[in-house]
């Protein structure tokens, strides 16, 4: 099921052009929220951690899956409502500058 | 149950395109909230995905664990303070590196030496996590004054980094090689670790938001790797979207700084002791402190004054008192602006922040090139609780650790008075010559109790 090393190293260097041009255009003012969001994304680890602790048959792997998947779950949830937490912020913003100009 | 592997690649594939276009919405102040939901959502279905494949048990274990997680996560990112968020983000992007380290290493344990490109990811992804693990962590302790923000270095403090990495290199290479058992990845982890550690101790708390990005951008490299290792094309790719984006984020905000990455990162080695600060108050100069009366009738019949914010109203939570006091000084007829100093605070855009949450209207936010030009014809800088952003040793002194950072040219304004709780040194601790100025009066004082006493005095006028 697995593809060869070499499709998967191109897809690696697609996403690294991918990621760099995607977010070229920031502002100075999200470089924070945006930092924070991509540390929500790399939660994705958290998928990683699942698959070894489900396919896991010895105490060891149990163990360190377990720990694995604690830390990762951290990582997604805890990213994502900092995240959340810095953007609420900036919700209110377009609306007194639409006040200012009426 | 999801037994057909198309439709697992499928699902997988939806989850890449919502990261994809969640980094593209969180780039736009518009759609930013937005962008952080779709992130979720591929979040989600990766998760969900990943639970209803074939062969994945230990239910229970996986849940609890989850939980665990999950709930520090929450609390800990509901709980703590505005102020404190860019250590969270530190927290949070350690854990990451630290499971993609684990991840590594029960698969090393599992396999028993894959030999080839796995061996080679597995070595990559225990390398790097620990690397951002525990240099996450020194970055929180920094940040959260556990430790000194001060650059800590020590004489011939880059051989024994090199000494430390050239050692975790060695375990790598032999785990490659084809040596097996335990003790190799323990070892490379370990040094890992410690390498970690040493790499943020010598950078100074003022650098930290650049440095967590840079380790932000390891992470997301060290999930990618692990990727490798399992053959997940959505950690290979979710993982390299955060590193490419995560390293051109370190770059852009090292230029908001005007600091190269080299710079932050190796800027204390080899300077056990900073060069004679200048600017001390050895010459007899001192501090002239004010009473907010005086500060009162100085704003109160200023044409011009610009507010120039800093951590100091973060921490004091006084952005609606000083959005207040700036209204009431508008009804006197002053023209009143705010200087937005790119990494005023503890994070790059943190005063936007606030002020956004005070509704400050954005026609008064003024970035730094736009504001510096009107300085000279400002007859109060009023700074409340910024340090290091309005330091002129960054301009005029090469031997100060922030020479070469674009200030706020505070200093050209007819008069300057500065809120400050005491003459503590900023973030980058070192002092700062404005306060010196003849310009220059102090009011001492929490923010937030300076700025209401000021409204009260204005309005008493």
């Amino acid at each position: 099921m697995s593809l060869p090393l070499v499709i998967e190293l191109t897809i690696l260097v697609l996403a690294a052009f991918l990621g760099f041009e995607v977010i070229s255009k920031v502002p100075t003012m999200l470089h924070t929220p945006l930092m924070s969001g991509t540390n929500f994304i790399h939660g994705i680890v958290v998928v990683g951690a699942i698959l070894v602790l489900g396919q896991a048959d010895d105490t060891f792997t149990k163990v360190v899956g377990f720990v694995a998947i604690v830390l990762a779950s951290a990582n997604v949830v805890g990213g994502w409502f900092v995240t959340d937490r810095m953007l609420e912020m900036f919700k209110r913003r377009p609306e007194p500058r639409k006040e200012e100009k009426q | 149950m999801i037994s057909d592997p198309n439709v697992v690649d499928l699902l997988y594939l939806v989850s890449i395109v919502c990261f994809v276009l969640a980094l593209r919405f969180l780039s736009s102040p518009k759609h930013a909230r937005k962008g952080n939901w779709l992130g979720g959502a591929g979040m989600i279905v990766a998760i969900a995905t990943t639970l209803l494949l074939e062969g994945i048990g230990n239910w229970l274990l996986i849940v609890v664990g989850a939980a665990i997680g999950s709930a520090v996560g929450i609390v800990g990112a509901r709980r703590v303070k505005m102020t404190a968020m860019p250590q969270m983000v530190a927290l949070f992007n350690g854990v990451g590196g630290g499971a993609a380290a684990l991840v590594a290493l029960a698969e090393w344990h599992r396999t028993a030496s894959p030999g080839g490109s796995e061996t080679v990811s597995i070595v990559l992804s225990a390398l790097i996590g620990s690397i951002s693990f525990a240099g996450s962590l020194v970055a929180f302790a920094k940040l959260q004054e556990l430790v000194s923000g001060r650059p800590i270095v020590f004489p011939g403090q880059n051989v024994v980094d090199a000494v430390v990495l050239v050692a975790a290199a060695v375990f790598g290479i032999a785990a490659i090689d084809g040596a097996n058992g335990h003790w190799v990845l323990y070892g490379l982890i370990a040094f890992a670790l410690l390498f970690g550690v040493m790499f943020v101790l010598p950078i100074g708390g003022a650098d930290m938001p650049v440095v967590i990005s840079l380790l932000n951008a390891f992470t997301g490299v060290a999930a990618s790797a692990t990727g490798f290792v399992l053959h997940s094309t959505v950690l290979i790719v979710a993982g390299m979207l955060v590193g490419a984006s995560g390293t051109l984020l370190t770059l852009l905000m090292a230029k908001a700084m005007n600091r190269s990455i080299a710079n932050v990162v190796f800027g204390a080695f080899g300077q056990v002791q900073r060069g004679p600060g200048a600017g001390r108050a050895d010459d007899g100069r001192t501090v002239r402190a004010t009473t907010a009366q005086d500060v009162a009738v100085q704003l109160s019949f200023a044409r011009k004054v610009i507010v120039v914010p800093g951590y100091g109203m973060a921490v004091a939570q006084a952005q609606h008192d000083v959005r207040q006091l700036a209204d009431v000084l508008e009804g006197r007829g002053v023209d009143v602006k705010y200087a937005i100093h790119p990494v005023a605070g503890r994070m790059p855009g943190h005063m936007n922040v606030l002020l956004a949450e005070a509704n400050v209207p954005y026609t008064q936010l003024f970035e730094m090139d736009e504001i510096n030009p009107e300085f000279p014809q400002t007859d109060v800088a009023l700074v409340i609780g910024a340090n290091d952003v309005t330091n002129p040793a960054a301009r005029s002194d090469p031997g100060s650790p922030i020479y070469g950072m674009p200030i706020l040219d505070v200093d050209k304004a007819a008069s300057i008075v500065v809120l400050k709780r005491s003459m503590r040194p900023g973030f980058a601790g070192i002092d700062n010559e404005l306060y010196l100025d003849p310009k220059t009066t102090m009011l001492f004082g929490d923010a937030k109790d300076s700025v209401l006493k000021l409204i009260s005095a204005v309005k008493a006028l």
